[in-house]
This record gives structure tokens, C-alpha cells and sequence, in this order.
């Protein structure tokens, strides 16, 4: 599975190009939408809204029980860590954490002396769905591989629901994700922010509220993907980001006027430019996979030409080497803690990358794109915490815990709902078998929303997707 | 020129004393002490020492005698263990995995047949992660040809410094077959073809075997193989050099044993998705196999039963275990240093910690053929031997000294100059005028 995005986005090499985008029929709504204005029905499905939301979330909550946790240790993720403290799950929220809690009289107590709690982790660098397991052609959906600006896709239309990686990065304490196209293009198109949770269709997934990423990717992939038809190089990448936007900054102010007086007919919708306008309106955050100090340092300079902002570096092995610009600037580092060499430009990975980023002020995130590096964000940061001390650099529980929480929450922008085990908070809570930064420690048990999806020491109810009834032999109390 | 690298005090001492040294470091004599010893081969023993003289093991021991000469390293508090051997690599074969100029793992024999492939003839001595292999505790490999139906030779090698000969401590130690299920080509289709073809290699060696001065005389039928390969068939024929085959779904397993049992050939089990599967039928058959213990995911149709406990089911049903990469985080080249991990979560997922220790020291050695040396702590050995700071399959232990038949292993990698570099922003490019603006 390993750089699976990467290999395939070389095979979509000497495709043909696709066609300009389509303008969609004004019979193109499914009617299931709730974003235009009544008044704006004569035009249904030809408006270009800020913010629009055509595929809404149909996320519930499982059912849950008030549930308290007692007797454990907290890493809140917002503070101190609460040795033998206890929290209350009720209604899907955190209703109470601290060193005791009110346990109401219908609620599961569940005590659990030598064990930790966290925050349900969260990975910012995700293709599960996209690039399912099995790898089978007919699996491969995550990289649009047919033109360098392929804004107008969105990745939730590739989620297959069914991919049993989702119940496997669950067992590793993952309930929240984004899943991003690859990185075969310049402007890969729309990210989703998934709840790791049993669905039928990916809006049964999908995070309430939570603002759509854009996958863009510098350096190699794009060039060779592209290498014979352009950009072939990496001024031709940076060449290709400007042109997008400057079409995209004249879409959203022809947009943007006729949103406001509403004369005449409406511009013509443009999917593409569509979604980069709400980059540059601030609604989409901007994820950028970027290896190299350099080139990190070329998109901030375009980002500040067409006046956006990235959220997250992605990959950035050479973060260390501009960590002090990454803090000033704003821009969280989602990186590997060991990840390197497979190509020229991911030579200069250090296991120092993210202590060095932590110590410089930056927002150090642990992403995958693996996923099976998915399941182990938690043993991950532990490297990054050991570099450290090699280092000089004392990395804290209590930050590293950051790294694989509320940090990614920031970057996918849900950092006011998750990420931390505060009260009032979404109940997306793991309770581990011991440290969570010892190899041993394995998790035990995941609510999302207050409701127990996972649990380890019940092997009767173990979610199994579609594909693996009569596929997948049923583990025999193991962790398959 | 201020340096913000962080060197623990007696490490400074160490540097110092290494460059006025600076003579064959087998010379030395080195007492380790105080630390939890786990030789492997026996009990752990508490504050016990490690005794080293010509790059030799001389004694391991509660009440060992330190002659007055010896270096003393206090490993009070520590864990010392042998030197940490990964048996799955392309160590010095690859350096850039998507730049071709720098790959020697493949060959490119057009038939998928490189029997007679020694890879390790290309190993390069300098690669940047042999040094960060072995500061994180791994001092011996086994560097292995990639790619084919019969994919070439492999070797054991110590991840010193020198010379490729300094660094091949044994070779070859086995012929590597390719992956039973996966492998495609223009001439094999199908997994039944894979093993014709394999039963053709096998026959026509044979044949050469019996009739080696016909096939001279240009007096036989056409073979399948070129002389070079079938000369090199001959130890896998004979049983002499072991074979390794990959092999992830359980049919492929049983099909592997079952080929090896026909023609007498011993086989090692690489990848081993399912083995678990069929845990008893490769006891039976005595077959050691190499797995990991980082991947549940049903990632083909060939490992559609991959379990995170498979070292543990199969430790349970006797079989012999070594640990290797199978996460897929680059653990056969980048981060070959993290075969400890692989351990630490084979005991997470139901191996016992001595198991684990041992399926990345001692069964790999056996299994190479060098078990007289390495892989263990006892009088005799090479002196492979690391020093942790605690648990070594912990994640947060750091690998505080490192020895390869003797000698400390110098601190320096590739990694930790461009760290130094960059501890503190704007970096220092060692001009004249000093740090940049």
C-alpha cells in the first residue's frame, strides 16, 4: 500500500485530456439540496453560491448512553494531563472531565485503572475510500489524473463506504479523517472531513459543518505526470498555480456582482473555479502537498499574490528547514515522523521533523496517507517525542497528544467541535490500554459522538464492511 | 561557530577519545556494565557485563572480571542486547527509490531469471541510511535482489564501515524467489505458471547437473536457464543454500512447501499474509517464515486474512519466526531502523517479548547461517552489540552505543548533519560570514 497515491498517479501519464468542464443543466439539482434562496429555484443547479452545499451531510449520531470513565488518565489535549481523573459522555458531548464527575444514575461506568483517555485522534492526510483496499482497478479512484487543474472534483464522489480500512483506522483510534484526492495535479480538487463511522453513502460520513479542503500538490508527481503535455517542471507547476487562480479571481468577482445586484442572466457556472473562489472568499481551506523548503516558501509568495491562505503543508519532509516561516506564517506542518528517500525530493526527511517544527512555534500535525501509518498516529508522535530528547528538545505528553488531535483539528478547521476532551465538546473519545506512546498500548475502545463504535474486548460486535462478509476470515477475537 | 546540536556529556568524552585513538579499534578491550543484559541465547541477567577484546564477546556475566586495561561503559539503568539484524532489505542496493540511476536491486533479465544475480556485488558502502540503520540499533541485514520470477542471490551484511567484502559477512545466503501470488509478466500469467516455470528452473538444473559436459559441448537440448543460472541453482537444488519465497495467500504457502518437499529444497516464507492460516501444516513441515506484525489490511486478494497477531498464531503452532518490515513505511530501505517497532507490536498483538527479541537477533542468524557469531550475547561472538537507553522496542528508547565487532559506531548521519544544520533558523552554510540574514 505503501505511496499507493504516488505510483498510481504515474500510470495516468499520456491519458488524454479531458474536455473543458460541462455546464450543467439547470436540471442538474436533486432537489435534496437546501442551499439556494426560494427566489433563486428558476435557476436551480445554475448558481454558483458561496458555500453551497449540494451533497449535505446526512451524518447522525449512533445511539448512545451516558457513560462515565472513571479512574483513568486523562490527556485532555487542552491542558494538563488529569491522573486518575474521570469524564462523562452524555448526549454526544463531553458533559463533564475532571478529577471526579457526577456519574448519573442510568449511565455505563466504566473503570478503568491503568488506562488512558484521549481524544478520538484525527488524521489530516487520508485516501481511504479513494484508494480502497483492495487495490483493485476498479478501487482506484483517488487521483482525477487527466488534466493538472482537476479543481472541479471532489473526493466524497470516489469514497466507497465499504472500504474496510475505515473500521481498521477506527480500531487505531481514528474517528475523524479527511480524505483527499492524490496528487497527481497541480489542483487536485476537494477534500472531504469524514466521521470514522458505518455508512451507506459517504454523506452518512460526512462531518456536519465541517469546511472543504482543496488537495494541491507541488514537485514531482504533477511533473511527471504531466511531463509531456505540461507542466513537465516545477516553473511550469508554479506557472500552472498562478494561471488557475488568476481565472479564478475573475470568476468570483463576476460571481460575487451578480450575486449582489442580480441582473440578467447569471455568469455560467464553472466547477473548477467554483471551488477555488471559495478559496479565495476563505470558505475552502487549502492543503498543500509540498516537500521541499523551497517550494514551500514559492506557494506561500503565491498565496500572498492571490491572497489566500494555506492551512497545512502536507508531507513537508523540509519543514524543519522552514519551521521559523511556517510559524509566522500561520501554516500547520502535516507531516510523517519517519517518512524519506523514496524520491529525490523526500530525501532530506529527518526524524527530527517534528520536534524541530514543534520547537520553532509551528503547528506540528501527524498525518498518514497510509492506511496503515493511519492506525498508529499515536506511536508516530512517540518517534517524534524520542527525536526530541535526542535533540535536546523535551517534547511534553501533553504537546505531543496536540500533534494527533486537536492540531489536525485545527487544520481541517473543527477544532471548536473536536479534538480535545473539553466539556461541550463532540464525546470522540478512545480509551487506550495504557500510554498511548508505548508500543504495548493498543486502543480499547472509541465512542464518536458519545456512541461506543469500537470495543476491542467485544468480539461479537466488530464492524466488518460489505466486502469482507464471506472475504475477510472473522477474527477470532484478534484485531484484524 | 556556534553549534546547537545537542551531545550528551559523555558522548563528548567518547568523540574525543575515538579521534585520539584513531587505531584499529579491535584492539580494545571494553567492559559494558551494569546494565540489563539479554544475550538471547539465555536469561536476561541483571547488572550484568559484556565483556569485549579483538572485536570478540571474551565474557557475559553478574561476576565477570573487567582486566584493568578494559574501557569501561557504565550502562547502569540500560538494557544492552545484541546488535539488531533486519532480514528484509535493499540496504546499499537503492538509494532513491524513484530515481533509476540509483537502484541496483533489479535485474533485468528479460525471462524473470537472475539465479545467478548476486546483488550485494553492487551494495554501496556509503548509502546514507546504513549509518541511520545502525545508530538506531541495527548492525547486520540481510541485503536482498527485488523483482522476477527468480529474483537472485542475497547476502547477510554488517552495517560497519569499509569496503563492500569489510561489510558481507556472509554470502549468498539465499536464492530469492518472487512473489507467488503477485508476480505478472509476459511469461507467467497465472500461479500455476509461476510454479511450471519454477518446476522447468528446478528440472532443467537438474538435467545440467547430470549432463554438464554435453550441455558444454553444445550437446543438449535447449534449457531453460543460461549456464550462469543453472550453475547457480545447483546449492538450491542441493539443499544447501536455503530458498525464499514470497508468498502471502495460504494456497501459495502450502503450494511453496509442498514444490519444496518435491525437489529438496529448503524454503524460507517471505511475507506470509495468511500464514497464520495454515500455522500447523508449516510447522509440520519445519518451514521458518519471515512476517510482520503492522498490517491487518486486506490490501489484495492475496492477503485478504492479514492480521496484526500472525507472529503470535504462529509462534503458538511452533513455528520458527523472524520479524520483518510489512507496514509499508519504506522498512526495507529508509526506515530499516524500525524492525524494533515491528517487534514491539508483534508483542502488542500476542508474541511473547522474548520471541520478538529474538525473531530480529537470534532466528535470523540461524537462519543465515550465522548464528556462530551473531545474534547473540555469549563468548565467541562478534561483538555486535547495542546499549539502549531502556526497552528497546520501545518507541521513546533511544540506541545510546552502538558496536560492530568491536568498534563504536560513530554518531554522524546524513539525517543528524542536516538536523544540526537546521536547529537553528535562518541556517548556517558555513561562510565566512556566518549565519544567514
Amino acid at each position: 500500500m505503501r505511496l499507493l497515491a504516488l505510483a498510481l498517479a504515474g500510470v495516468a501519464a499520456g491519458c488524454a485530456p479531458q474536455s473543458q468542464p460541462q455546464t450543467p443543466s439547470p436540471q442538474g439539482s436533486t432537489g435534496t439540496d437546501t442551499g439556494p434562496a426560494a427566489s433563486d429555484s428558476q435557476f436551480r443547479g445554475a448558481l454558483s453560491i458561496p458555500d453551497a452545499d449540494p451533497f449535505p451531510s446526512s451524518y447522525r449520531p449512533y445511539a448512545s448512553r451516558p457513560t462515565v470513565l472513571r479512574n483513568v488518565t486523562i490527556m485532555t489535549a487542552a491542558g494538563p494531563t488529569i491522573p486518575n481523573g474521570a469524564i462523562l459522555l452524555r448526549d454526544g458531548k463531553i458533559a463533564a472531565v475532571g478529577a471526579t464527575v457526577d456519574a448519573p444514575a442510568d449511565a455505563v461506568v466504566i473503570d478503568g485503572a491503568g488506562k488512558y483517555v484521549t481524544p478520538g485522534l484525527i488524521d489530516t492526510h487520508s485516501h481511504l475510500g479513494v484508494y480502497a483496499a483492495p487495490g483493485l482497478g476498479g478501487l482506484s479512484d483517488g487521483n482525477e489524473a487527466t488534466n493538472p487543474n482537476t479543481g472541479h472534483v471532489w473526493a466524497e464522489h470516489s469514497v466507497w463506504p465499504q472500504d474496510p480500512q475505515f473500521p481498521r483506522v477506527l480500531m487505531g483510534g481514528v474517528t475523524t479523517l479527511q480524505v483527499l484526492p492524490g496528487s497527481a495535479n497541480l489542483v487536485g480538487g476537494r477534500g472531504v472531513t469524514l466521521k470514522v463511522v458505518p455508512s451507506r453513502s459517504v454523506q452518512g460520513m460526512k462531518f456536519p459543518g465541517a469546511p472543504y479542503g482543496l488537495k494541491m500538490a507541488c514537485g514531482e508527481n504533477p511533473k511527471r505526470v504531466y511531463r509531456s503535455r505540461g507542466p513537465s517542471t516545477r516553473m511550469g507547476n508554479v506557472a500552472g498555480y498562478r494561471s488557475a487562480w488568476i481565472a479564478a479571481e475573475a470568476y468570483r468577482r463576476r460571481w460575487d456582482k451578480w450575486l449582489a445586484d442580480r441582473k440578467g442572466d447569471p455568469p455560467t457556472r464553472d466547477l473548477t473555479n467554483e471551488t477555488l473562489a471559495e478559496v479565495l472568499r476563505g470558505n475552502i481551506l487549502v492543503h498543500h502537498h509540498c516537500y521541499r523548503a523551497d517550494e514551500m516558501m514559492q506557494v506561500v509568495d503565491v498565496a500572498n499574490e492571490f491572497g489566500y491562505d494555506v492551512r497545512s503543508f502536507h508531507h513537508g519532509v523540509e519543514s524543519y528547514k522552514v519551521a521559523d516561516v511556517l510559524a509566522r506564517e500561520g501554516i500547520a506542518a502535516s507531516i510523517w515522523a519517519d517518512w524519506g528517500g523514496f524520491k529525490q525530493e523526500a530525501l532530506d526527511g529527518v526524524r527530527g521533523n517534528l520536534p524541530l517544527v514543534h520547537a520553532a512555534g509551528a503547528r506540528a500535525v501527524v498525518h498518514s496517507d497510509d492506511p496503515s501509518g493511519s492506525q498508529r498516529l499515536n506511536q508516530e508522535a512517540a518517534k517524534g517525542m524520542a527525536e526530541g530528547r535526542r535533540l535536546g528538545i523535551t517534547i511534553s505528553p501533553e504537546e505531543a497528544i496536540r500533534w494527533v488531535t486537536v492540531n489536525p483539528a485545527w487544520a481541517l478547521g473543527i477544532d471548536d467541535e473536536v479534538g480535545t476532551l473539553e466539556v461541550g465538546k463532540n464525546a470522540d473519545v478512545v480509551l487506550w490500554s495504557g500510554d498511548p506512546f508505548s508500543i504495548y498500548t493498543r486502543a480499547e475502545k472509541v465512542w464518536v459522538d458519545g456512541a461506543l463504535l469500537f470495543d476491542r474486548l467485544d468480539a461479537d460486535e466488530r464492524w466488518r464492511t460489505d466486502f469482507e462478509l464471506g472475504y475477510v476470515p472473522e477474527n477470532r477475537g484478534g484485531n484484524q | 561557530m556556534t553549534r546547537q546540536w545537542y551531545v550528551p556529556p559523555h558522548r563528548l568524552a567518547l568523540a574525543a577519545a575515538s579521534l585520539a585513538l584513531a587505531a584499529p579499534a579491535s584492539a580494545q578491550t571494553i567492559a559494558i556494565t551494569g546494565g540489563r543484559v539479554h544475550p538471547v541465547s539465555s536469561a536476561p541477567i541483571e547488572n550484568g557485563t559484556v565483556l569485549i577484546r579483538d572485536g570478540r564477546i571474551v565474557a557475559v556475566g553478574a561476576d565477570v572480571t573487567i582486566p584493568a586495561d578494559a574501557q569501561r561503559v557504565d550502562a547502569t539503568g540500560k538494557v544492552v542486547t545484541p546488535g539488531l539484524i533486519n532480514s528484509a532489505t535493499q540496504l546499499g542496493l537503492v538509494e532513491i527509490g524513484q530515481e533509476a540511476s540509483t537502484r541496483d536491486a533489479r535485474a533485468a533479465a528479460g525471462d524473470g531469471i537472475a539465479a545467478a544475480f548476486r546483488a550485494w556485488e553492487g551494495l554501496n558502502p556509503r548509502s546514507a541510511y546504513i549509518p541511520a540503520a545502525r545508530v538506531e540499533g541495527v548492525t547486520t541485514v540481510v541485503v536482498a535482489p527485488s523483482g522476477g520470477l527468480v529474483q537472485g542471490q542475497a547476502a547477510l551484511v554488517d552495517l560497519g564501515e569499509g569496503s563492500i567484502a569489510d561489510l558481507v559477512r556472509r554470502a549468498p545466503v539465499a536464492m530469492v524467489v518472487g512473489d507467488m501470488g503477485g508476480y505478472r509478466s509476459d511469461e507467467v500469467g497465472a500461479r500455476g505458471e509461476f510454479l511450471l516455470r519454477l518446476r522447468e528452473l528446478l528440472d532443467d538444473t537438474r538435467a545440467y547437473m547430470r549432463n554438464r559436459a554435453s550441455f558444454e559441448r553444445g550437446d543438449s537440448r535447449e534449457l531453460v536457464a543460461s549456464r550462469s543460472d543453472l550453475e547457480a541453482m545447483i546449492p538450491v537444488l542441493r539443499g544447501e543454500l536455503p530458498v525464499a519465497i514470497a508468498a502471502d495467500r495460504a494456497t501459495d504457502i502450502e503450494a511453496a512447501i509442498l514444490l519444496a518437499r518435491e525437489y529438496g529444497l529448503r524454503p524460507i516464507i517471505v511475507g506470509g499474509a495468511e500464514a497464520w492460516m495454515v500455522a500447523d501444516a508449516i510447522a509440520a513441515a519445519r518451514v521458518p517464515v519471515l512476517v510482520g506484525a503492522m498490517n491487518n489490511i486486506p490490501s489484495s486478494f492475496s492477503t485478504l486474512g492479514s492480521r496484526q497477531e500472525n507472529p503470535a498464531l504462529l509462534r503458538r503452532a511452533g513455528v520458527t519466526v523472524a520479524l520483518i518490515g510489512n507496514a509499508g513505511g519504506d522498512e526495507e530501505l529508509f526506515n530499516v531502523r524500525n524492525i524494533k517497532y515491528e517487534a514491539g507490536n508483534a508483542v502488542a498483538y500476542g508474541m511473547s517479548w522474548d520471541d520478538a527479541l529474538r525473531a530480529i537477533t537470534l532466528t535470523p542468524a540461524e537462519l543465515f547461517g550465522a548464528a556462530d557469531r551473531i545474534g547473540a550475547l555469549r563468548p565467541g561472538m562478534d561483538a555486535n552489540v547495542v546499549v539502549w537507553s531502556g526497552d528497546p522496542l520501545e518507541l521513546r528508547t533511544l540506541a545510546e552505543r552502538v558496536y560492530i565487532k568491536g568498534v563504536e559506531m560513530p554518531e554522524e548521519t546524513r539525517q543528524r548533519m542536516l538536523m544540526e544544520r537546521y536547529r537553528t533558523l535562518p541556517p548556517d552554510y558555513d561562510t565566512p560570514a556566518g549565519r544567514g540574514p
